[in-house]
């Protein structure tokens, strides 16, 4: 079996809001289904709460820090699943079902597995 | 060059093609086999031109490929995954020929993989061209209009993501092959128009890529026989190159089809493009797709006799189911050429109003103005054709007839 991070990418929402609750419960539908391959996931509070953080020159530099979203986008990394695929294909099938896939997108990449 | 090399190249190329899709199920690696393929390609090279072309060729190669990989796995054992090493270093030590079947299966295996949705379509392009054709980085890069060092990575990073994502070596289910076939057949339709209708330039790469885009499409036909998708590009690919040796004349300038001397059409060819359009028509159940439609155009081009027999009302029919179901401006620019022949210029000029101009579209137009006797516009509007990209051979045909169109303009 291969690991796959698949990053769903969404409309920027605040999940806790109440007109949240319909879409938040397909996404629990979806975890219920896959169960078995989900090995983490999280989901996000919006880019609104991010800060960036950055070291200036090298280790130890001074820091630096930002608010707000890196780039301003129609579409937000919102949560993240872990899944265990036998393939690509086998990927795609779980990916699929995620709800941002019809409301966004899904993005699935191979994580690297030490050997 | 000795005589016979470019046979035996040509021997060396479509063998190698041939055993890279068993190579490739039995190493489960892409790089390593075609590493291994190209060693043997080598191998072949060098001593074929001396001993002569062996009576098994294939035998031959598959035998060298399958030592040169194994070479190339215990160079590379010691930071590699063993125990998977000895199952493959057994199954390399084998000895006997692959049976047909089995490498019609890798070799469908192959097609799905290079042809991958996964994988972008130029992409998909330039590993057809790499693995199923066996052409080198720097001919693909001259089918393709790119440079070699582009290609080259390219088909690295093509690589590199079928190893990592782990893109499955299998033909998909059945029930899958409607979702998949699209882009299969998309890559060896789309090899054909670069190397028929290339947008600029001259035909200088030494590949004749039409010959090779049949090729594959044959291939396909032959694997998937039950499948309409392959037979309708196979039918479309044919019924197109029949006629293609009267498209130039003998100085290289274009012939417009109108002026064709169509005792040149291949009709052996046209008669086996009727037959698999039937067949695919046949088993079809739903609305014609784009294949369909585009070899029956074809095909109602090859059946005419005459340029003045030709049944334009059943094309113009055609072409508006075309633009229905695939829309692209090749099919709108031939919809407005039906129209303006069906029915009238004005026709054909209203339909090209309404499109987004290119270097064919102000050709085309310039050909409808000239017949309503309107020199002056078309003379304009060949110019304007005449500043955008095209071939040699379509460069001189429009400045043939700004010539002309000047003329009867004064």
């Amino acid at each position: 079996m291969a690991q796959y991070l698949a990053l769903v990418y969404s409309a920027d929402v605040d999940w806790f809001a109440p007109e949240q609750a319909e879409e938040l419960a397909e996404y629990r539908r979806f975890q219920d289904d896959n169960a078995g391959l989900i090995t983490a996931s999280a989901v996000l509070h919006p880019t609104s709460t991010a800060t960036v953080v950055r070291v200036e020159g090298a280790r130890g530099g001074k820091v630096v820090t930002t608010d707000g979203p890196y780039a301003e986008t129609k579409e937000a990394l919102t949560g993240y699943y872990l899944v265990e695929a036998e393939d690509l294909e086998a990927a795609i099938a779980i990916a699929q079902q995620i709800p941002s896939a019809w409301n966004g997108a899904v993005e699935v990449r191979p994580v690297i597995r030490a050997r | 060059m000795e005589p016979g090399h470019d046979a035996v190249a040509e021997t060396v190329r479509v063998e190698g093609t041939r055993i890279l899709a068993t190579l490739i199920r039995t190493v489960g690696d892409v790089q390593l086999a075609e590493d291994a393929v190209q060693e043997a390609t080598l191998a072949a090279l060098g001593a074929w031109p001396v001993t002569g072309v062996p009576p098994e060729p294939r035998a031959w190669m598959t035998v060298t490929a399958r030592r040169k990989a194994i070479d190339i796995i215990r160079r590379e054992r010691a930071r590699a995954d063993k125990e998977r090493d000895s199952t493959r270093l057994i199954e390399l030590g084998r000895t006997d020929i692959v049976p047909a079947a089995v490498v019609q299966d890798d070799l469908l295996r192959l097609i799905f993989t290079c042809c991958h949705p996964a994988l972008s379509p130029p992409t998909r392009v330039a590993l057809a061209l790499r693995t199923l054709c066996g052409l080198s980085p720097t001919q693909i890069a001259g089918v393709m209009l790119t440079t070699e060092a582009a290609t080259a990575k390219r088909l690295t990073r093509a690589r590199q993501k079928i190893a990592a994502a782990r893109i499955p070596y299998r033909v998909p289910p059945e029930a899958e092959l409607p979702e998949r076939l699209p882009a299969v057949c998309g890559v060896v339709h789309s090899l054909y128009t670069s190397g028929h209708a290339p947008v600029e330039g001259q035909t200088a790469y030494d590949v004749d890529v039409c010959a090779e885009a049949i090729r594959l499409a044959e291939l396909l036909h032959e694997l998937l026989p039950e499948q309409q998708m392959p037979t309708a590009v196979l039918a479309l690919l044919l019924l197109t190159e029949a006629r293609r040796p009267a498209r130039l004349d003998a100085d290289g300038d274009v012939v417009t089809l109108d002026q064709q001397d169509r005792s040149r059409w291949d009709n052996a060819a046209i008669a086996r493009g009727i037959d698999l359009l039937n067949d695919s028509l046949l088993r079809s159940n739903q609305q014609a797709d784009a294949y369909q439609l585009q070899a029956a155009i074809a095909a109602e081009h090859a059946r005419a006799a005459t340029y003045d027999t030709t049944d334009w009302t059943e094309i113009l029919r055609l072409y508006e189911l075309l633009v229905s179901v695939a829309p692209s401006p090749a099919a709108d620019l031939g919809l407005a050429v039906a129209a303006a022949e069906a029915k009238d210029t004005t026709a054909g000029l209203a339909l090209l109003s309404e499109l987004t101009p290119s270097p064919r579209w102000h050709a085309v137009r310039a050909e409808l103005l000239a017949r309503d006797h309107r020199y002056d516009e078309a003379v304009g509007e060949l110019t304007k054709a005449l500043e955008g990209p095209s071939t040699d051979a379509e460069r001189r045909h429009r400045e043939r007839r700004l010539e002309l169109f000047r003329a009867a303009a004064d």
